[in-house]
C-alpha cells in the first residue's frame, strides 16, 4: 500500500540560482543539500508547513536521466514556460502577492477570482510555472 | 479589480510590516513601533497579521529568530554568540524557546546537524532516494 510521497523533482537550469529562488525567494527550508562529487548535486528543499515532502531541484544535464539530445530539449521546453508544476497554497493569497513581487518573483498573473477559487501564478527562476492559492 | 483584489494598501502595509521583521528580526525590534509604521493601531495590526500569516507579530518574530538560530548554528557560530546575533537577549529564555520549538537543546542541534553533515559527505548514497541511484547503471 503506497502510503505517502516523500520526493518530487522540479528540473531546473541552475541548482544555485534554484537555491537562492526557493530558499531565499519562496522562503523553503533545505532539507538536503549533498555534494555528489563533480557536478552532481543532491538538493532537496522542503516548503515551510511541510517538511515531509522533499521537492528536489533536480538540474537538466545529460547524463543519467537525459541521454543525447534530450537535455538541451528539455532545457529550452522548461526556459519557454512549458510545464506547470503544481499548485501552492498560503494562509492569505493577497500578502503573499505582495510579499513574493517584492522579493521579485515574476507572476504570471495577478491574484484572479476563477470560477474553480482565487489564484496566481508565478513562475520560477527556470520558467516553471506553479499556482498559487489559499486555504479555504 | 477593485472586486477581486479588495485594500491592497492595507496588504502592503502588513507585507512591510513583515518585511521589516524579516531584515531587523537580530534587533532590540519593539511591536508596537512597528504598528505605529505600518499605520495601525497595535490590536488592529496583531489581528490582520495574524489573519494573514496564522501567527502573532510577536510569534512570528521568534520563529523567525529561531529559523536564523538554526542557520547560525549550522555554520558552526557558538550557542551563545547566536542567541544575540538573533536578536534574544538572554541565554535562557533563547535556549528554553529553541527548545520548544524544536524538542531539543541548541547546542544539540548543533552536533546533531554537524554530524549528519559528516555522515552526507562519507556516505552521500545513503540520503538519495533508491530510484535515482539505481538509474547511474
Amino acid at each position: 500500500m503506497i502510503r505517502k510521497l516523500s520526493h518530487v523533482s522540479i528540473y531546473v537550469l541552475n541548482q544555485d540560482s534554484a537555491y537562492d529562488f526557493y530558499v531565499n525567494k519562496l522562503g523553503f527550508t533545505v532539507h538536503t543539500d549533498a555534494p555528489m562529487g563533480p557536478g552532481m548535486r543532491w538538493l532537496t528543499v522542503c516548503p515551510p508547513d511541510q517538511p515531509e515532502l522533499e521537492i528536489t531541484l533536480m538540474p537538466i544535464e545529460e547524463g543519467i536521466i537525459f541521454k543525447g539530445d534530450a537535455a538541451a530539449q528539455m532545457r529550452e521546453l522548461v526556459k519557454q514556460g512549458t510545464f506547470g508544476f503544481g499548485v501552492f497554497e498560503c494562509n492569505d493569497l493577497n500578502a503573499t502577492y505582495e510579499e513574493l513581487k517584492a522579493k521579485g518573483v515574476v507572476f504570471k498573473k495577478p491574484p484572479t477570482r476563477e470560477f474553480y477559487g482565487y489564484e496566481a501564478l508565478f513562475v520560477d527562476d527556470s520558467g516553471n510555472w506553479f499556482s498559487l492559492g489559499q486555504k479555504k | 479589480m477593485n472586486d477581486t483584489y479588495p485594500k491592497i494598501y492595507l496588504y502592503k502595509r502588513i507585507v512591510q510590516a513583515k518585511l521589516f521583521i524579516d531584515s531587523h528580526f537580530g534587533e532590540a525590534l519593539d511591536l508596537n513601533n512597528i504598528a505605529d509604521e505600518a499605520y495601525f493601531s497595535k490590536f488592529h495590526f496583531i489581528r490582520l497579521f495574524k489573519t494573514i500569516y496564522g501567527k502573532t507579530p510577536h510569534q512570528y518574530l521568534t520563529s523567525v529568530r529561531i529559523e536564523k538560530a538554526k542557520l547560525h548554528l549550522q555554520q558552526g557560530t557558538s550557542v551563545t554568540e547566536t542567541c544575540f546575533l538573533v536578536g534574544f537577549d538572554s541565554l535562557s529564555s533563547f535556549t528554553g524557546l529553541f527548545r520548544r520549538y524544536l524538542n531539543v537543546s541548541p547546542s544539540v542541534y548543533q552536533q546533531q546537524y554537524h554530524e549528519r553533515q559528516k555522515l552526507i559527505k562519507q556516505q552521500p548514497l545513503r540520503f538519495i532516494p533508491n530510484c535515482f541511484v539505481e538509474q547511474k547503471d
